[in-house]
């Protein structure tokens, strides 16, 4: 109880520093938005009255106190490009960004365990090392790159998808679902290789302590000894790598969204930063930021139930 | 032994260390020769494939691809290179004074790191952009600037692990200096974690410079960048999946090779 307890401080702490320089980020821009907004018709007293009545000429501290407390409860101000509140905007979006997240981190587990055990189990084999080389490979290859080949491959030559054929989920959730699982094994094969590779490593190196001796010795086979103890133990490394990996993911999904042409967070923030739509482009980074935040929160969660030793 | 048996012994040090170095010599020579003016156009020979005169073919503008790939490589080189290099130094200072005398300060910088390390780093970096516009100085500062912390904290792993030391014990005893302990006794010891360390950082760099060129918010033209021709080849993919292949192993060869020179060097060091 201890430990969720300090790990959620840390949590909250981290989110206030990381809304506090998105916050100040987005204040330092050059440029004052109340001239941007009266144009030609500007005069003094007409920027003193707009600048109240937008709230710009309260101190700093304040403002950012009103802005997190808006952000909690929804609002989000307004888009300048289509001058439409931000939330409806974003709201059709999130759904597609994190399903793509958590398909992509669900093939990185689904390959990476399975084939990181294989290679430690049959280390000197052949085919062992040719995985080791198809990782080596593979770890080199940018998600976005890795898209284009797919495109080819699959959507052009293979014709097994549609390049630029996306379906809301609204409409076809089986469509939209197997759009979305091209995109997700390009941002997942570079992390599953690294995955693999700490894996077998770490497997390895636990194979060796004097637990597994011990183990053998009281007449375990090599199976039960590799699940019940090693692997337990191996995966710990691996736990911490996973919750990286995971924020690698989100970030990943940024540039494979414009990719495959799927139209969710990251697609809107590229868009936002291009047109200078501020309210867009911050409300979607601090909504990234308190999703990767939410996540290292449940990795160490985990952490302490696979693991009862961390305080 | 010998350094040639060494580097023979290594087989990922000698592929990698190859790879590197024509990669190497690529972007330098890329840095004051092309074959043709990367961004000169030749419409008669838009979208040609490979011939003797264009050896990768030319683009949708018909420019010769290789020449851009060469300018393309030096330009993600001189990124990736700024940017390890505010990186570590600014790392190393900072990892320096707060692994060396901890205390509060070491506190507070190493929670502000945690909090800016749980976040992804092309996030931030488009942040950075979108405040102080694109372009390759501000890309390499943006992302210079990001990969501060992560230097900071392994430099400070190393200053904390070493200042109990018996060595530097000694230097104190003999009247050293803070300074010169940290800088002349520390820091060389600490060279075999940093090399790694700048292994790792130099791909990293490579690899968001060019997402975010390709995501049009990095480099701009007319400076040739990897991440953006791919994103132009992208349109002409049916028609010239060349372009993308050229450009795409280009970044994926500086990675690999990088990697595995890295991973050769701390395997026997």
């Amino acid at each position: 109880m201890k430990y969720i307890g300090k790990k959620l401080i840390t949590m909250l702490i981290t989110v206030l520093i990381v809304t506090m320089l998105v916050f100040l980020a987005f204040r330092v821009i050059p440029g004052d938005p109340v001239s941007n907004m009266l144009g030609t018709s500007y005069t003094a007293e007409k920027a003193a009255r707009l600048r109240t009545q937008l709230g710009l000429d309260r101190p700093l501290p304040v403002r950012y106190a009103e802005w997190m407390k808006d952000f909690f409860f929804g609002d989000m101000g307004k888009s300048y490009t289509y001058g439409i509140p931000v939330r409806p905007m974003l709201a059709g979006k999130v759904p597609i960004t994190v399903t793509l997240t958590l398909i992509s981190f669900l093939l990185v587990v689904a390959i990476s365990i399975p084939l990181g055990i294989y290679t430690a189990k049959h280390e000197d084999k052949w085919y062992s090392k040719a995985i080791d080389v198809l990782n080596q490979i593979t770890m080199a290859v940018p998600p976005f790159f890795a898209g284009m080949i797919f495109t080819y491959l699959f959507g052009l030559i293979l014709k097994w998808f549609r390049p630029g054929g996306f379906v809301n989920y609204s409409i076809d959730p089986v469509g939209f679902v197997l759009y979305l699982i091209c995109p997700s094994i390009c941002i997942a094969l570079p992390k599953a290789a690294m995955t693999v590779r700490l894996l077998k490593s770490s497997v390895l190196g636990e194979s060796r302590l004097d637990y597994v001796r011990t183990a053998y010795s009281r007449g375990n086979s090599t199976n039960e000894v590799l699940y019940k103890h090693v692997f337990r133990n191996a995966l710990i490394p691996v736990i911490t790598f996973l919750g990286v990996t995971l924020a690698d993911i989100v970030a990943g999904s940024i540039i494979v969204e414009q990719v495959f042409s799927i139209p969710g967070l990251g697609r809107l923030l590229i868009t936002s930063i291009s047109t200078r739509d501020y309210p867009v482009a911050q409300a979607i980074i601090a909504i990234i930021a308190c999703i990767v935040i939410i996540i290292n929160f449940a990795v160490d969660i985990l952490y302490k139930v696979i693991d009862p030793r961390i305080r | 032994m010998n350094i040639k048996s060494f580097i023979l012994k290594n087989k990922r040090l000698a592929i990698g260390g190859s790879i590197t170095a024509i990669m190497v010599i690529l972007a330098v020579t890329g840095l004051f020769f092309t074959p043709y003016d990367p961004n000169a156009m030749d419409i008669s020979a838009k979208l040609s494939g490979i011939s003797p005169r264009h050896i990768m073919g030319c683009d949708n503008f018909g420019r010769d691809i290789f020449s851009r790939v060469l300018a393309g490589l030096s330009t993600t080189m001189v990124v990736a290179v700024g940017t390890v290099f505010i990186g570590i130094v600014f790392g190393t200072l900072i990892g320096a004074f707060t692994g060396y005398y901890g205390g509060y300060l070491d506190e507070i910088m190493m929670r502000f790191n945690d909090a800016v390390l749980a976040f992804p780093s092309l996030l931030l970096a488009l942040v950075f952009i979108s405040v102080m516009g694109s372009g390759k100085l501000n890309v390499t500062i943006a992302l210079g600037i990001l990969f501060i912390p992560s230097y900071a904290r392994i430099m400070r792993g190393e200053f904390l692990k070493c200042r109990n030391l018996d060595y530097v014990m000694s230097a104190r005893l003999m009247g050293a200096s803070d300074m010169r302990i940290m800088f002349v006794h520390i820091l060389p010891n600490t060279v075999r974690v940093m090399l790694s360390t700048i292994a790792i950082g130099f791909n990293n760099a490579v690899l968001a410079e060019a997402g975010m060129s390709y995501l049009g918010i990095g480099v701009q033209p007319p400076d040739a960048s990897l991440g953006r021709m791919l994103s132009e080849a992208q349109s002409y993919l049916f028609v010239r999946p060349g372009y993308a292949v050229c450009t795409g192993m280009a970044i994926v060869l500086l990675i690999l090779g990088f990697s595995m020179l890295s991973e050769g060097l701390e395997k026997n060091a």
